[in-house]
């Protein structure tokens, strides 16, 4: 248990609404390391990000997680009528992260003062990822982070993951499609 | 834990809706003496126990937006990822709700205690009991909430579960407008109150927590 790892599947499985997602699924993450989960849908990356942010139970088998998450899916999480600077704000003060250091990475700094409900689609998959720039969380959890975003967006995503993977984080990524990830495993579900 | 207060109180003070209950229980005290007719003393008879009815309907209004905007953006599951209890949660969401609803209620019954040409003991009474009761309520409301957060048209189910619920506040709380009433209906609202207040971290924290799976 002591090889630093971040995150740890032993034989996990996952049954969602009577359907077997997948089952005997090992894995481990160490700091560094990026894993790739990708499959048509419904074949269960967003459940598996799910599993591993400790938001649904493991039908079977065990999942350790052994340092603070940072999750980006779907949902934004962050109060429309504030402004991105303060909701991003009170995420960081939760997590002892630096908001600022987040905004800057995804370049919403000029953002700052919009309120959240104005921003477009790219805008607020920037935010909910500035949010997990800002966390400082050694473990990265990305549902599809790519979706919404320019090429700029992108290229921005993947300085941002390299930097983290650089400074002894980790990130699990789930997409349909390619992302700028570097090296990294590849898990087809 | 005071981000998290903080933030609900922000909520209930810039949503928008808060106002809505309070209108509604005026609304209520409004209309009762236009059904019962203006009889003064059949009003300052039945007034305190309409006005307890119009503070329970009151408390119905805000369930739907309690708990599951949380839920449908998503920041619940943000902050069980980042480790914060469900039960933490409950209470932050309490006092925030009760300050938005509490206080302003006890201020609206000013108004309409002279609607029902309330004698001023029995208003003090009426105050005194809100003061006990509406914890009590504020926290009945966040329970249902947390229950119904995630279905849809929750109102009629909201109401369907809550209002049997609120029975002992009624009981209790109008029993201390009475005339006659007193210290004893004093103690059991607060110790109903304060029961209600107890639970709910608990309850609506596992509700949470179910409704993720």
């Amino acid at each position: 248990m002591s090889d630093g790892a971040l995150l740890r599947f032993t034989a996990v499985a996952c049954v969602r609404g009577g359907r077997l997602l997948f089952e005997g699924l090992d894995l481990t993450l160490a700091p560094g390391e990026a894993l790739l989960v990708t499959g048509a849908n419904g074949a269960g990356k967003s459940s598996l990000i799910r599993v591993a942010a400790g938001l649904l139970r493991a039908s079977a088998g065990n999942v350790e997680r052994l340092s603070a998450v940072a999750l980006a899916d779907e949902a934004l999480a962050l109060d429309p009528k504030q402004t991105v600077a303060s909701a991003l704000g009170f995420w960081a003060l939760l997590d002892g992260g630096d908001a600022a250091r987040g905004m800057a990475a995804m370049d919403l700094t000029r953002l700052a003062e919009v309120p959240v409900r104005m921003l477009s689609t790219g805008q607020r998959k920037r935010a909910a990822l500035a949010r997990v720039v800002a966390s400082g969380a050694p473990l990265w959890l990305l549902d599809e982070p790519a979706n919404g975003l320019d090429s700029e967006g992108l290229e921005r995503l993947a300085a941002a993951m390299a930097a983290h993977r650089t400074g002894g984080g980790a990130v699990l990524a789930a997409s349909h499609q390619a992302l700028p990830l570097g090296a990294h495993r590849v898990l087809a579900l | 834990m005071s981000a998290l207060l903080l933030r609900e109180l922000r909520l209930a003070a810039t949503g928008g809706n808060a106002a809505l209950p309070l209108i509604f229980f005026l609304l209520v005290a409004t209309l009762f003496p236009f059904a019962v007719g203006p009889d003064a003393p059949l009003l300052a008879r039945t007034g305190g126990g309409a006005l307890w009815m119009a503070a329970l309907l009151a408390a119905l209004l805000p369930v739907d937006r309690l708990v599951e905007p949380d839920r449908a953006a998503g920041v619940l599951d943000q902050l069980a990822v980042r480790g914060v209890p469900e039960e933490m949660v409950v209470v932050a969401k309490l006092g925030g709700h009760w300050l938005s609803f509490g206080p302003p209620l006890m201020l609206a019954a000013l108004p309409a205690a002279a609607l029902m040409k309330l004698p001023g003991n029995v208003l003090l009474r009426l105050e005194l009991g809100l003061l006990a009761g509406t914890p009590g309520l504020a926290a009945l409301s966040l329970i249902v909430a947390a229950l119904t957060a995630g279905l849809r048209s929750t109102g009629a189910l909201a109401g369907l579960l809550m209002l049997p619920l609120a029975v002992p506040l009624l009981i209790f709380g109008a029993a201390m407008t009475e005339p006659s009433g007193g210290a004893g209906a004093a103690k059991l609202l607060a110790a109903v109150s304060l029961l209600l207040v107890a639970i709910a971290p608990f309850a609506a924290g596992a509700a949470m927590r179910a409704a993720r799976d």
